[in-house]
């Protein structure tokens, strides 16, 4: 284990612990927060006793892998595209920059009315807020893709298809890799966010209705069990990247 | 004069003009150029910076269409796509660093079709040929920037090109490597009987490998001269030590000075 993940883990230990001697202590109440341990006991009797724990939990996940691949695979696809047409990446590229200064839950009610209040209303939402992270992703990595790889490609006698999958892809993998991470933490948000707004299940929902019934212990336990699920996708990703990293810039 | 059964590729009155960009007026980068090269012959091209030598080369790759005048690779004018036959080795780092060695050299022949028996075979062979027998399984980013360029060498190989252009593919290396890169150019050369053209800053390089080299001008480039070394197939690189070929980069030089000279003067 390197030293930096030592103290990330000592920092992550210490903020638990200081929480939970906050809360124990009596500096927070309880109805504003229950302490981590409590956090963890209630997650654990729900994952054990609640008939709603698992179907939830499901729905959500499946969600959420749907809403990151929704904005992972068209958006590296769009962000081809556009690289593709300079004209149009420069009527697009305004939108793009100030895309996320405008609240796309806005937008939500009409994909209910669309979709209606389902897995796929969320799962859009989801990719809706994913996607313009992945496109954005996609043409900065593009732009760091020496351009004699491409001249590799002509020569070789690659379809632009070929090009983009066999060439360009990979090429940009090191630098595709922060969007896909982006892509996915945004597509958390949406997929919970929206669940919590208005969905007929998932964990978000589970969210709302103990936040309602200042069911803390089950609120707390839940939010841990989405902080745990983030974090070993993100540990996932970051080892990923780690590795390429590693293979690519070796010296 | 060469038939013109001998010519393996020609331009006849070739342009390259790159149109206004981002602010920045037209660029005349080439020409007008007639060049006929022989099959299997080894013909070097040096020039001054910025002369326009890689855009010949692309031109002649098929990578650049010219604005006027027509490309020509075994009696039939280039068109938008690269025509078979050609192997282009580029002056960047055109390794891909997610593959390894094995795959890298293997590259071209997988997209190619060509059946995975022939594939190893091929592949072991260049990669034999190209001394990095014991890096097979090594990703670029192991290897020394010489080493790299062998595997794109080795890479341009096993397709086996009739021709093979070469964009200052040495120009990263230090001289004792590049005169030993330059034998086994050579040496690849005689046992493929390709034709090669060669682009190079060095005007030893090309006096030692060429068979010809032409000299151009500085932008846009033209052809000033084309020199015959007249040395023998089998050479390597002792013939530095010949007494013509001294005053064979001595007349390079003397023709290139003023074109340097012309060219650091518009930079």
């Amino acid at each position: 284990m390197t030293k930096p993940v030592i103290w990330r883990l000592a920092i992550v230990a210490g903020a638990v612990l200081a929480i939970e001697l906050a809360c124990r202590t009596g500096i927070i109440d309880r109805v504003t927060m229950v302490p981590p341990s409590q956090m963890a006991v209630a997650l654990v009797k729900m994952a054990v006793g609640a008939p709603w724990f698992w179907p939830d939990a499901l729905s959500t996940f499946q969600n959420i892998v749907a809403a990151t691949a929704m904005s992972i695979v068209p958006g590296f696809l769009i962000g081809l595209i556009v690289h593709a047409m300079p004209r149009l990446r420069a009527v697009l590229n305004p939108v793009f920059l100030s895309y996320y200064s405008v609240p796309t839950f806005v937008f939500y009610p009409l994909l209910i009315v669309v979709f209606g209040i389902n897995s796929v209303s969320l799962i859009v939402m989801g990719a809706m807020f994913g996607i313009v992270a992945m496109v954005s992703a996609t043409l900065a990595s593009i732009d760091r893709i020496p351009r004699v790889y491409v001249k590799v490609a002509r020569v070789t006698g690659l379809s632009p298809w070929q090009t983009a999958v066999q060439i360009q892809l990979p090429a940009a993998t090191p630098h595709l890799i922060t969007g896909i991470k982006l892509a996915v933490t945004y597509s958390v948000i949406g997929v919970i966010a929206g669940e919590f707004i208005i969905a007929t299940s998932g964990l978000g929902r589970r969210l709302k209705l103990a936040y309602n019934d200042f069911d803390t212990a089950t609120m707390y336990g839940l939010i841990l069990l989405i902080f745990i699920a983030v974090a070993i996708v993100n540990i996932m990703l970051q080892h990923w990247e780690s590795r390429v990293h590693r293979r690519w810039y070796r010296t | 004069m060469v038939s013109e059964a001998g010519i393996h590729i020609a331009l006849k009155g070739v342009t390259r003009i790159y149109p206004a960009h981002s602010g920045h007026g037209e660029v005349y980068a080439l020409g007008p150029i007639d060049l006929n090269i022989r099959r299997g012959e080894f013909f070097g091209v040096v020039g001054p910076s910025g002369c326009g030598k890689s855009t010949l080369l692309e031109t002649l790759a098929g990578l650049v269409r010219p604005t006027a005048g027509t490309a020509i690779f075994e009696g039939k004018a280039i068109g938008a796509e690269v025509p078979d036959g050609i192997g282009v080795v580029f002056q960047e780092d055109a390794a891909f660093p997610w593959l390894t060695v094995e795959r890298n050299v293997g590259f071209g022949l997988r997209h190619a079709r060509v059946d995975s028996a022939e594939v190893a075979r091929r592949v072991d062979r260049a990669i034999d040929f190209m001394g990095l027998g014991a890096f097979r399984r090594a990703y670029p980013s192991q290897l020394s920037g010489g080493m790299r360029q062998r595997v794109c060498i080795a890479r341009t190989l096993v397709t086996r090109p009739r021709l093979i252009l070469l964009d200052e593919p040495f120009g990263a290396l230090d001289q004792q490597t590049r005169l030993l890169m330059g034998e086994e150019l050579l040496r690849l050369w005689r046992d493929t009987a390709a034709t090669v053209v060669l682009i190079t800053h060095s005007l030893d390089e090309a006096a030692m490998l060429s068979d010809r080299v032409a000299v151009m001008s500085s932008r846009p480039g033209r052809f000033i001269a084309v020199l015959e070394t007249n040395w023998p197939r089998d050479r390597d690189s002792r013939i530095v030590s010949e007494p013509g070929f001294g005053q064979l980069t001595s007349r390079l030089w003397t023709l290139l000075r003023d074109e340097s000279r012309k060219a650091l003067d518009a930079a």
